[in-house]
């Protein structure tokens, strides 16, 4: 174990290397659109639209046929198997229309939860078998990153030890399979925000659970400044009955990440969980303003909380596209200047005063 | 109520009883029999927190690293031979006055003395305790806690090392007695066969031991997990031993809840082995070992201090600086923890002769300087010159 075979040479580990930059280039992030057929049901039913191959494929085409100016804050798109083979109404396929725009193409490659036997309702995710010729086959079709998604719960007896290893596990197993093909593995270890837990449980879960990702890593030999990292903020559960300030989120977030993200890992791109569009926000906001060292990007990967409002504001009208579409070139343009944060809610205060409400009197 | 002791209270026979507990093992566990690791039960406290983490910064403060001068005995013994010098109690004593009886210069290069056990009660010819004139400088007083390296059995000559009995109460007198930091050595070594998993997880875990221990008493543990030189392996290979070895020690503090604001890291630099027949030049090095920890060491470690291993004074000089001038971010301060390549210039010019103790101190004191500057990046000395028009080149990044 101690001879080193090279896992990749050093032209793959460029390719890679720039593909992850290029997505978190600075003021950028990734629009997560890539909900299953059935996650997407659950969406289009809130706004009573049918949930239909053409109706999802109208409502991608609405945010990729966006304001070409979409890809100064959109670094990366990640795609659900079916929409990479979709066109728009222009007729084009949808990743040569994003790629038209400088933006980079992923792609959701796992196959969903399964059930971890002895447990209380814990989960690994499957989708490792003939992941390798899948990635060839999406690198062919014009992705150049993947992502994949585990999933872990707070409660008395959870995370256990189990869990966490076996996510770790098959997170790093799924990473070294994307980067022999080419692709950029986005890590997912999401940490659920179900339970009445505070925010100091999150901060130690989170650190844990990361501990064991980053290790999992290095023992599958996976080449770190080719992956980017989509984790959850460190919250509070969301039936805990105390509240927690943007600034108190932020400074546990970085202080987990500080402790277990190793500064080669280029950008950390967070996922939204359950948290409204402009929660999302302004958490990522105080994230980039914290005064402690932070050697990775740090951005968002978001799905509800980038097309919440477009998707209300379509209502499945064709007449409300433009509409649709000023709602997500909003939100995503807020969430460029979260990423650098540069981003002034209406109403909120400036940079200096907002910097005093992280004298931190608290050690995390 | 633990299973047991429910048992106990029921008229049950033997059998029935080793049956349900068998058959125990076999369930789920329900809450309230819960697997509690997921529940912090905090270690340190805010006050006890800061004080570490403080405690860290100043010894790496810019433009300051530590001087490594807790040779054991047995190690002073080879040192003093080399100049013709008897290894006796009371040359031991001189030879440290030597280097503690440097003046302010040294206040700005050195952080934090290492002490061994017997210096640490020594004191000078006009009877002031070496921990009092060090700390008169400003400088911290560290102590080496750890009892010497041990045979792992079934391995080819690898070992762990040995100190953790009563660990808690020796940490807890040398806080009394001055020390506000400690130093603990792992060895690794690389061969065909070497390192080994067991010899890699095991003195990861002896570091989390001893760090988890230092920092219950308000001491900062440095951290050391050398992989010694030797041997003719190049540079990539040693890279990626020392990334092996690094994400094992730092999966080990997480898993023993160590404070790492409150820690330092003094590991080898990435260098090829003594026999190695290609030889690298200080970009390389610096470009291994940088990459090398930028993949392994969390940001939150406060600062990484090097050890000088078999490198001449010059050599871990100039490299210390190339690794400050390395164009990759380093989110921790790198610095210097050496032994030999602060002490072996000052050792050659005392050779024992008390009329050659100032020239002897004089070196030191250039050593402390040039080391100073190095871990700023800013070392000049020799042909080392990293100003706009002497930029090295360090290459591209991608074949690391």
């Amino acid at each position: 174990m101690t001879h080193q075979f090279p896992s990749l040479s050093p032209e793959q580990k460029k390719e890679l290397s720039d593909i992850a930059q290029r997505i978190i280039a600075p003021g950028k992030g990734i629009l997560a659109a890539d909900e299953s057929t059935g996650t997407m049901g659950k969406r289009l039913e809130k706004i009573k639209v049918e949930n239909s191959e053409e109706n999802r494929r109208y409502f991608r085409d609405l945010l990729f046929s966006t304001d070409p100016s979409i890809s100064n804050c959109v670094g990366g798109i990640i795609f659900f198997h079916e929409t990479l083979y979709q066109k728009s109404d222009s007729g084009k396929l949808f990743p040569q229309v994003i790629k038209d725009k400088g933006i980079v193409v992923g792609i959701k490659v796992d196959k969903g939860t399964a059930g971890l036997n002895g447990t209380d309702g814990e989960t690994t995710t499957q989708g490792l078998d003939g992941l390798s010729e899948r990635c060839a086959q999406y690198k062919k079709d014009g992705c150049d990153f993947a992502k994949w998604r585990c999933v872990l719960k707070i409660s008395d007896s959870c995370p256990t030890s189990v869990a966490i290893a076996e996510n770790a596990n098959v997170l790093a197993r799924y990473a070294s399979i994307c980067q022999q093909n080419g692709l950029v593995p986005i890590v997912e270890p999401e940490i659920l925000p179900d339970g009445t837990h505070d925010l100091l449980r999150c901060q130690y879960v989170t650190e844990k659970v990361l501990a064991a990702v980053y290790k999992a890593l290095s023992d599958h030999h996976v080449y770190l400044e080719g992956t980017l990292l989509k984790p959850n903020m460190v919250t509070a559960g969301q039936s805990c009955a105390k509240k927690f300030t943007p600034q108190e989120v932020a400074m546990a977030t970085v202080t987990a990440l500080r402790r277990t993200v190793p500064a080669s890992v280029p950008g950390i791109c967070f996922l939204s969980g359950g948290q409204s569009e402009e929660e999302a926000s302004l958490n990522l906001n105080a994230i980039n303003q914290v005064p402690l060292n932070r050697p990775w990007k740090l951005s968002f990967s978001y799905g509800r909380a980038l097309q919440a409002s477009a998707l209300a504001a379509w209502q499945g009208k064709t007449a409300n596209k433009a509409a649709a579409q000023e709602a997500f070139c909003s939100r995503a343009k807020i969430n460029g200047l979260a990423s650098k944060g540069e981003y002034k809610a209406s109403g909120s205060a400036d940079q200096a005063s907002m910097q005093s409400l992280f004298s931190a009197s608290y050690i995390y | 109520m633990k299973l047991t002791e429910s048992l106990r209270s029921v008229f049950i026979t033997p059998e029935e009883r080793t049956y349900l507990i068998s058959v125990r093992r076999l369930l789920p566990k329900a809450a309230g029999q819960s697997v509690r690791m997921t529940h912090q039960s905090p270690t340190l406290s805010e006050a006890q927190k800061r004080e570490l983490h403080e405690t860290a910064l100043r010894i790496v403060s810019p433009g300051k690293g530590i001087l490594a001068a807790d040779e054991s005995v047995g190690s002073m013994a080879k040192r003093l031979a080399q100049v013709g010098v008897e290894n006796t109690e009371e040359n031991r004593r001189q030879y440290r006055q030597i280097l503690f009886s440097a003046d302010d210069r040294v206040s700005g290069c050195i952080g934090g003395i290492i002490f061994f056990h017997e210096t640490l009660y020594q004191n000078s010819d006009t009877g002031i305790p070496f921990v009092k004139m060090i700390r008169d400088r400003g400088i911290l007083v560290g102590i080496k806690v750890d009892k010497g390296v041990v045979p792992l059995a079934g391995t080819f000559g690898e070992t762990t090392t040995q100190g953790l009995d009563g660990l808690s109460d020796r940490c807890a007198q040398y806080k009394k007695d001055g020390a506000v930091f400690a130093k603990w050595r792992c060895v690794l070594k690389v061969s065909e066969t070497n390192p080994s998993p067991l010899a890699i997880t095991e003195n990861a875990n002896v570091l989390a031991r001893y760090s988890s221990i230092c920092q219950q008493h308000g001491i900062v543990p440095i951290i050391e997990p050398e992989i010694l030189p030797d041997g003719d392996h190049d540079l990539k290979r040693s890279q990626y031993i020392t990334e092996k070895v690094l994400t094992a020690v730092y999966k080990a503090m997480s898993d023993h809840h160590v404070y790492l604001e409150g820690t330092l890291l003094k590991p080898n630099m990435v260098t090829s082995g003594h026999s190695c027949s290609t030889k690298y030049g200080p970009e390389e090095v610096a470009m291994a070992t940088v990459t090398a920890l930028r993949r392994t060491v969390p940001p939150a470690v406060t600062g990484v201090a090097f050890l000088s291993g078999g490198q001449s004074e010059e050599e871990a000089t100039v490299h210390l600086n190339a690794i400050n001038n390395c164009p990759l971010a380093k989110p921790w301060i790198l610095s210097f923890s050496f032994g030999r390549a602060l002490q072996a210039s000052a050792l050659r010019a005392w050779r024992g002769h008390k009329e050659n103790e100032k020239g002897a101190t004089e070196q030191f004191i250039k050593k402390a300087e040039a080391n100073s500057l190095a871990s700023q990046g800013k070392y000049t000395g020799g042909d080392n010159n990293y100003t706009d028009a002497g930029q090295r080149s360090y290459g591209s990044s991608h074949a690391y």
